[in-house]
């Protein structure tokens, strides 16, 4: 007779693995995580900052000596990827800080990467060089031409074996084609195009070509007066080429369809959930704005970050979302505040596991929170350097709401705002996440025994 | 980190001004103010006034985030069409246009600029609490004003008085003939970058100024048709033709630079602007009128430019 164990969701641990980035409390600015993101086999993790740089981890192979410690990432390739400019015809400065990362699905030996700034997307081609030509009968072995009179005897020049040596190159740069600051570039499925979005507009671009792109979505009024709503993020369908969604700052989600037309203006489905008229206040649009969508492995399913709550939708249900979690909902009776701080502005992100059973959303004070939708449960976790001892155990964190406050647990008020984990990535197939906090790139790994 | 919810303290009455010696609001305004729950008024004032100053200080950010601006745009809008619903907001620009302003008054937008008399917060609604909390972190920006100004006329944000009148001065703005959003100074000695994008203060002179005061209670009624968003045609709004004044489409076309049209919102095409116009104080009145002026603009800019 067989018996079957059910390991609950909680009694995934997680441990703590690594730490990138400076040790000091001084916060260079240039060194503010902007952007995280795995690559499609997970062996790559690569980061943006506000600096503009690209810094890309990779994981080691495992080790047999110590199995139970999946590989670490250590740095593979760093590289300037946007660098500041200036617009001369609107006195404006163009930030380098690099706003978004995307993969390509690798293709060959060579991998690519998409990073965008404000306004201009760059293709990256990132290539391993381990071998290198030597024995040139016309060249000396620095570079230097052989006055060909002294040449006796041919030989053929074969390839030898050096240090590794990872470039990463520009391979295009598709610029010009947004007036407005780009929250989004998103894959396609076909592997040949991608969309960009701004504040106000979608375009479509193919990855071959650099200087035409094709306008998908503009919501822009013609009276820039009656401007009332913007585009906050848009992704591709993982599995249907010809879909698309974009969210917007009034909280809703719209799902085109690009065979319908050229221009998707309209959607083909809208996502919306009715207000909650108990919890209607002057905040309420501006937390209903959503900071981050994202679509399940699966593409059955899309999840929404709000300023409160992670949503889940079904693709088939446009009334409401399936799912609800309570990110810090213990934040509500502190919009006023938060909106004088301007932190009720801060645009977290979303992301989603392996197998669409957990999702991850960051908070402030440098928690972060997971939910199970299976089991219903949600940890709240805490990046910090005092639970940085290499395996320790991160113990889950919870913050008192009430007027009693447990031992070990925070109060709402002590909480640090200024600490805030606004970038999660989650590796495609494993228990690996990546958590951005200000300047330092945590790396999780589930406990494994 | 942030301020533990902040207490709003007020005297007993609730509706009497901070300071001593100012003329008690109208007995209108008093009444209004005593049907709404006093602190809820007064909360959602102060959410309307931290509102209103961060869109100020949206537009003097070198690189606007439309998204944040378009926000608390929505929240500012809101806020007013609530109260215009509980008659709040009539009150109160009936009181702001029956206002004067003194000419050394500390001012925070053009509109007050033209307000030369006695102040205005005499007229306000009453607005006890203080918004000092705000101004930490706020720098003054001073900027000289040549041409028909007689006086200095200067920008400040860290006085106690100005936070009142900036909202008082915003609350103005719509009924003071919204500046065209494309005016810009007479001369070239304003240096702050920041002040250029929303305090386009208008140098008509005196003379002008005194013409719109009489016009403000008119324009108050046509602003309350104008926050009806579906309104399908104009006249515009101008407290979002305000808001969005450094946002408008020549600012951002990548259509209109191409063709040349764009100019930094300095100094330059809109020299000519001021030299050409003729319309004086009236191009003040809507922006269709300004945007004429600005196709005017084109053309001459053109012809310039040789294209």
């Amino acid at each position: 007779m067989a018996v079957v164990v059910v390991l609950k969701a909680n009694d995934v641990q997680w441990c703590f693995s690594q730490v990138k980035g400076a040790i000091d409390d001084d916060v260079a600015e240039a060194d503010i995580i902007s952007t995280v993101e795995f690559n499609h086999s997970g062996e790559l993790l690569a980061t943006g900052d506000k600096g503009g740089r690209v810094v890309i981890f990779q994981q080691e192979p495992e080790c047999k000596s110590q199995p139970q410690c999946r590989g670490e990432y250590n740095v593979y390739s760093t590289f300037q990827s946007h660098e500041p400019e200036f617009d001369y015809l609107k006195s404006l400065e163009i930030e380098e800080k690099i706003n978004k990362i995307r993969w390509l699905p690798q293709q060959n030996a060579a991998q690519f990467l998409l990073s965008t700034n404000d306004k201009t997307i760059k293709l990256w081609k990132i290539s391993e060089r381990d071998k290198r030509p030597e024995g040139y009968n016309l060249k000396e072995e620095d570079g230097r031409y052989r006055d060909f009179n002294t040449v006796t005897t041919l030989r053929v020049p074969v390839f030898r074996p050096m240090d590794l040596m990872v470039e990463a190159s520009p391979r295009r740069v598709f610029a010009n084609a947004h007036t407005y600051h780009i929250n989004s570039i998103s894959v396609n499925s076909d592997c040949e195009t991608y969309l960009s979005a701004d504040d106000l507009r979608i375009n479509l671009w193919n990855l071959e070509i650099t200087d035409r792109s094709f306008n998908i979505v503009d919501i822009k009024p013609a009276n820039m007066e009656e401007l009332t709503e913007v585009i906050t993020a848009a992704e591709f369908h993982p599995n249907q080429c010809n879909t698309f969604v974009y969210s917007s700052s009034k909280g809703t989600i719209r799902l085109c369809d690009m065979r319908a037309s050229a221009l998707c203006d309209k959607h083909s489905k809208l996502f919306e959930e009715p207000e909650d008229p108990n919890n209607r206040s002057f905040f309420s649009e501006i937390i209903s704005s959503i900071s981050d969508v994202k679509f399940s492995h699966s593409g059955r399913y899309m999840m929404t970050r709000d300023y409160l709550s992670v949503k889940i939708w079904d693709l088939n249900m446009e009334s409401r979302p399936v799912e609800t979690y309570q990110v810090h909902e213990y934040l509500r009776s502190k919009l006023c505040s938060l909106y004088e701080n301007d932190c009720i502005f801060d645009k977290f992100e979303c992301c989603w596991n392996g197998n669409d059973s957990v999702v991850m959303t960051g908070s402030y004070n440098n928690f972060f929170r997971m939910f199970d939708r299976g089991y219903r449960q949600d940890v709240t976790l805490e990046a910090s350097r005092e639970n940085s001892k290499p395996r320790s155990v991160l113990k889950p964190r919870k913050v008192s709401t009430g007027g009693k406050r447990k031992k070990d647990e925070i109060s709402v008020d002590s909480l640090d705002f200024n600490k805030k984990i606004l970038h999660t990535a989650w590796h495609p197939m494993d228990n690996i996440i990546a958590v951005a906090t200000t300047n330092n790139l945590y790396i999780f790994q589930e406990k494994l025994n | 980190m942030f301020p533990k919810g902040t207490k709003r303290k007020f005297s007993d009455s609730g509706e009497e001004p901070v300071s001593s010696g100012d003329q008690s609001p109208p007995a209108a305004s008093s009444a209004v103010a005593r049907t709404l729950s006093s602190s809820y008024s007064l909360q959602r004032q102060s959410l309307l006034d931290m509102s209103l100053i961060k869109l100020q200080l949206c537009h003097m950010l070198v690189e606007p985030n439309l998204c944040r601006s378009v926000l608390i745009a929505n929240t500012v809008r809101q806020i007013q069409e609530e109260m215009t619903q509980d008659g709040t907001w009539q009150i109160m620009t009936q009181a702001l246009a029956a206002a004067q302003c003194p000419a050394d008054r500390l001012v925070a937008t053009e509109v007050l600029c033209r307000q030369t008399d006695a102040a205005a917060q005499a007229g306000q609604s009453p607005k006890p609490f203080s918004v000092v909390g705000l101004e930490e972190g706020y720098h003054s920006e001073e900027v000289v004003m040549e041409g028909d100004v007689e006086t200095e006329v200067t920008m400040s944000t860290l006085s106690p008085v100005s936070p009142q009148l900036s909202s008082a001065s915003y609350l103005a703005g719509p009924f003071g003939m919204g500046p065209c959003w494309e005016e810009e100074e007479e001369d070239g000695e304003c240096e702050e970058d920041e002040e250029e994008d929303s305090e386009e203060c208008v140098s008509e002179g005196e003379e002008g100024d005194r013409d719109h005061l009489s016009e403000d209670s008119r324009t108050g009624e046509q602003v309350f048709g104008t926050f009806e968003i579906k309104h399908p045609a104009p006249p515009p709004d101008p407290a979002l033709e305000e808001l969005f004044s450094d946002v408008d489409p020549s600012y951002y076309d990548l259509d209109t630079v191409l063709t040349g049209m764009q100019a930094a919102p300095k100094m330059g095409p809109y020299d000519l602007l001021e030299s050409l116009s003729s319309h004086g104080p009236t191009t003040l009145s809507s922006s269709s009128s300004c945007r004429s002026d600005l196709n005017e603009l084109d053309h001459i800019m053109e012809i310039i430019v040789g294209s």
